[in-house]
């Protein structure tokens, strides 16, 4: 059993991690204030704002997540953009042109994704092109068969099936209409669940001899993260209950927290960014890896670039453009190693909301769109010189 | 009439929670080679880090005279000005350019920043000669081998004006013919003044060339001895601060049935077109027994092993492997895995770990399917192997959460042994497994390895160190240029044998070549 260090010494070890949570925390914190004391105040956190960030950043939690298994795999993929564009412009063609249901272009629209990621996946993992400039040029093919689909125009309307991807909200099953009754049932069990996987985690900890968190910081954690989300559930009730796009998400972070850490081939794409040439003389098919961090990408940017088009009700041949760069952006704000082999979801989740929370509090402010960019790119900076700065310490 | 050129005096140096060095004395005579001996982490390099500026003056404590005068290094730099040279065991060499552009790197032989390309090729061509290379002044440095690197390393310190060279394990890559190029280099550039100290493990190669020993242990100074002192059971005794009357565990040889079987094995080099690496090689292993491959490097002693391994080495492979008497499958490292071999690499920082991730996620890698159901990781299970394999090798961690990258060479080592292990092998080929590691460890990589075989295991041993060889292995394969020139028993092997075999095969290769022209 591994003796209690002091808090200081925990937190040193665990500053990354926590200090995300903080800053996140502190982000908000300052818009509310700067919101609040300017001439027309104006309430940062009302059940609006929360809903509009999940759904304006639900596409760059989504390529983030994707995102990190390509980092992590020690590749990129600058295409995502592009492809989100051309996969919206795909499944507005099959809606609106073609005329077949959601429930059949969704699925289709999934797999062309999955193709494309799998063709740009086949070039880096087999042929040993490097990733950045077989996306770079996927960037561009994508972006140009995205015009030729679209012949310069936007199609759209959709029907209502589709359009409830990005703007629909979980219906109220339990009648009581306002507050949202379903909603708050499932942040109660949300909130169940976190307090039962945190108290298993401290357990398993202490038993495989892992230090365990100081008890103080453990439940000042914890309560913080379950009155943040227990606020949100109830602003988002007052309003008009989950949006789909947060259960898309929170399924999604989910499953890809369980596969990154709980799972053979998870383990094996970080064994894989960690050391390639150890991994392979270890009996694993790195390029087979490769090859699916790719398809996967390829899906998500398919389900990113239909979110987008279901919001905006119309694909354009312009949209899509910089969501690489922003997916890109949070995995390194959340704390992926920039060589690979390590970065974890919930860091990235994390990293992907500063963004959103930061996009939306300026746009609110009135500051332009000059100084948001120069903003977030300090922020992205800042970031990742702290995790250099406390590597190399 | 000698005269003291470096005297250190009370040298310490504390990093966090560590006391590197404490009251190290050292004095060194001008024209000199002065050796420097000690186990892994007994402060060598620290104390010469000290001496060459690495770390700058106010940071240790202690004085340091060279020449007469007290010195007060604020830099590298400083002390490349006062003649003072370091060579780190890593080489410093850049692989893409050429020698002249390595040797006057941050020396450039300009005016006003323009090279002087004429007079410079001229000056590398006379430091070649100096270190005997014959080399073109425009050769790319990655593509000479690494015992020539070495030399160009030396080379570059000689461009710089050395009076004071220091060599760290300058031997520790290289092969018995290179290392003794190297040796005797050191000894002419003694006769021409130079004032060296050598860092080496290697305790043959110190009684050969060092004029005097100064013995490290623990971060102190055990004691200094002349030459004539020198024995090599007084140096080990000193490193360790304890007898080793026996350098390799005792071990009762019981040999059974024929485990791996290989014969007609044929490998083409994987780039190379038309060069074939490993031709028409063959050996067995029996159970209980272990057998060691000897052969200069560049022998394909290595090639041999990775090809046989999943194929990782080399293209156009064949030949036929043996398991159990039946024909087993090594076309993928994980066929080969299933079939019962494991290949413990040469190379363990490169090819053998991953040193981000911690000591547990090491152990499992090559057998996650052990540890998980259905895909699904056990971590409860994973950390009991862990702990498993910590406690039967002596791995000395606090915890098995502990990155690798934290651990002693020797410890590391255990962990690439752990790992294999734990794919339940029965044929184990150990790939140079005590190189760059201590005497302490060695003796316990030994007594693993002996355990092992006593399991009933396999054990394939390649080395380029002889005297372990000759002390571990039933029976000893020589391998030279690709090929398996004969098998000796413990009983026929002794170095010169093996050494006659290798020179013998390669005279008659001469002589065939030269019947040829």
């Amino acid at each position: 059993m591994a003796e209690q260090k002091g808090l200081g010494a925990h937190l040193g070890s665990h500053l990354r991690e926590n200090g995300m949570l903080v800053a996140l925390v502190a982000i908000v914190a300052l818009f509310s204030i700067l919101l609040q004391v300017q001439p027309q105040p104006v309430n940062f956190l009302q059940p609006q704002n929360i809903t509009n960030i999940f759904l304006q950043n639900g596409h760059v939690i989504i390529l983030a997540l994707g995102m990190l298994l390509v980092i992590v795999a020690g590749h990129i993929d600058l295409s995502v953009g592009s492809v989100a564009a051309f996969t919206g412009a795909v499944a507005a063609w099959l809606t609106v042109k073609v005329g077949l249901p959601f429930y059949i272009v969704i699925p289709l629209t999934l797999v062309v994704g999955g193709i494309i990621g799998a063709v740009q996946g086949y070039w880096v993992a087999f042929w040993r092109i490097p990733s950045f400039i077989v996306t770079l040029a996927g960037m561009m093919v994508f972006r140009g068969a995205t015009m030729w689909l679209l012949g310069g125009q936007n199609i759209g309307p959709f029907p209502k099936g589709f359009q409830a991807l990005s703007n629909g909200f979980i219906p109220d099953l339990t009648g009581i209409g306002r507050p949202h009754g379903l909603t708050l049932i499932v942040i109660a069990i949300a909130i169940g669940l976190q307090f039962w996987l945190g108290f298993r985690a401290r357990a398993r900890d202490a038993e495989f001899g892992i230090e365990p968190e100081p008890t103080g910081l453990f439940w000042g954690r914890n309560l913080i993260i379950a009155g943040a989300t227990a606020f949100v559930g109830w602003q988002l009730a007052q309003f008009r209950g989950l949006p789909n796009v947060m259960v898309v998400l929170a399924v999604l972070t989910a499953i890809y927290a369980f596969f990154t850490e709980n799972t053979v081939t998870g383990r094996r794409i970080y064994a894989l960014g960690g050391n390639e040439k150890a991994a392979k003389l270890s009996g694993i098919r790195t390029d087979r890896l490769v090859f699916l961090c790719f398809v996967n990408m390829g899906v998500l940017a398919a389900l990113a670039g239909m979110i987008v088009t279901a919001r905006l009700n119309s694909a354009t041949p312009k949209a899509g453009v910089g969501f690489e760069l922003d997916a890109i952006a949070s995995v390194f704000i959340g704390g992926a190693s920039m060589t690979g082999g390590s970065g974890k979801i919930v860091g990235v989740v994390i990293g992907a909301l500063i963004m959103g929370v930061m996009n939306m509090g300026m746009s609110i402010l009135g500051i332009g769109i000059d100084y948001q960019q120069v903003i977030k790119g300090l922020v992205l900076l800042v970031a990742v010189i702290f995790d250099v700065y406390n590597k190399n310490k | 009439m000698t005269r003291t050129l470096l005297e250190m005096r009370g040298i310490g140096k504390t990093f966090p929670g560590v006391r590197a060095l404490d009251r190290v004395n050292l004095t060194v005579e001008e024209g000199e080679i002065h050796a420097i001996c000690g186990e892994n982490g007994a402060g060598k390099s620290t104390l010469m880090k000290v001496l060459s500026g690495v770390y700058p003056h106010g940071s240790y404590e202690g004085e340091i005279h060279y020449d007469g005068a007290v010195l007060e290094n604020r830099s590298i730099r400083d002390s490349e000005h006062k003649g003072i040279i370091i060579i780190h065991q890593e080489l410093a060499l850049v692989p893409l350019l050429s020698i002249a552009e390595n040797l006057f790197l941050g020396n450039e032989v300009a005016q006003g920043g323009v090279i002087n390309w004429p007079k410079a090729f001229k000056q590398t061509e006379q430091l070649l000669k100096k270190v005997g290379l014959s080399e073109v002044p425009t050769t790319q440095v990655g593509k000479l081998g690494v015992g020539k690197q070495q030399l160009i390393e030396i080379a570059k310190a000689l461009a710089k004006d050395v009076r004071l060279l220091i060599l760290d394990e300058p031997t520790a890559a290289l092969q018995e013919n290179d290392s003794q190029k190297l040796l005797d280099l050191m000894l002419e550039l003694k006769a021409q003044g130079v004032t060296q100290i050598i860092i080496s493990h290697k305790l043959n190669e110190i009684s050969r060339v060092a004029d005097r020993i100064t013995v490290i242990r623990d971060g102190s100074t055990v004691s200094t001895m002349d030459k004539h002192e020198i024995t090599e059971d007084r140096i080990i005794r000193d490193m360790v601060g304890r007898d080793m009357a026996h350098r390799y565990p005792d071990r009762v040889s019981n040999p059974g049935e024929v485990l791996l079987e290989v014969s007609g094995w044929n490998v083409w080099h994987p780039e190379q077109v038309g060069r074939q690496v490993i031709k028409d090689a063959g050996f067995t292993v029996r159970k209980g027994e272990i057998v060691g491959i000897a052969g200069l490097m560049g022998s394909g002693r290595t090639e041999l092993a990775m090809s046989l391994f999943g194929r990782s080495y080399g293209r156009d492979i064949t030949g036929t492997a043996l398991m159990n008497g039946k024909p087993a499958d090594t076309s993928s490292v994980t066929r080969a895995v299933d079939a019962g071999l494991a290949y413990v690499t040469e190379d363990r920082k490169v090819l053998g770990l991953i040193l981000e991730e911690p000591i547990v996620r090491n152990t499992t890698l090559a057998n996650l399917p052990g540890v998980s159901n259905g895909g699904v990781l056990d971590k409860r299970r994973e950390t009991e192997v862990a702990e498993r394999y910590r406690k039967a090798m002596a791995i000395r961690t606090p915890s098995v959460q502990q990155k690798v990258v934290n651990l002693s060479g020797g410890n590391q080592q255990k962990v690439v042994l752990a790992k294999w292990l734990f794919t339940e092998p029965e044929v184990l080929i150990l790939d140079e497994p005590t190189r760059g590691i201590d005497v302490g460890a060695k003796f316990e990589i030994y007594t693993i390895m002996n355990d092992l075989a006593a399991q009933g295991r396999g054990i394939v041993m390649i080395s380029s160190e002889m005297p372990e060889l000759l002390g571990m292995c039933d029976r000893i394969y020589v391998m030279n240029e690709g090929r398996i020139l004969g098998e000796l028993s413990k009983e026929e092997a002794s170095q010169e044998r093996i050494m006659a075999l290798i020179i013998r095969d390669n005279g008659q290769k001469k002589d065939n070549e030269g019947e040829a022209a």
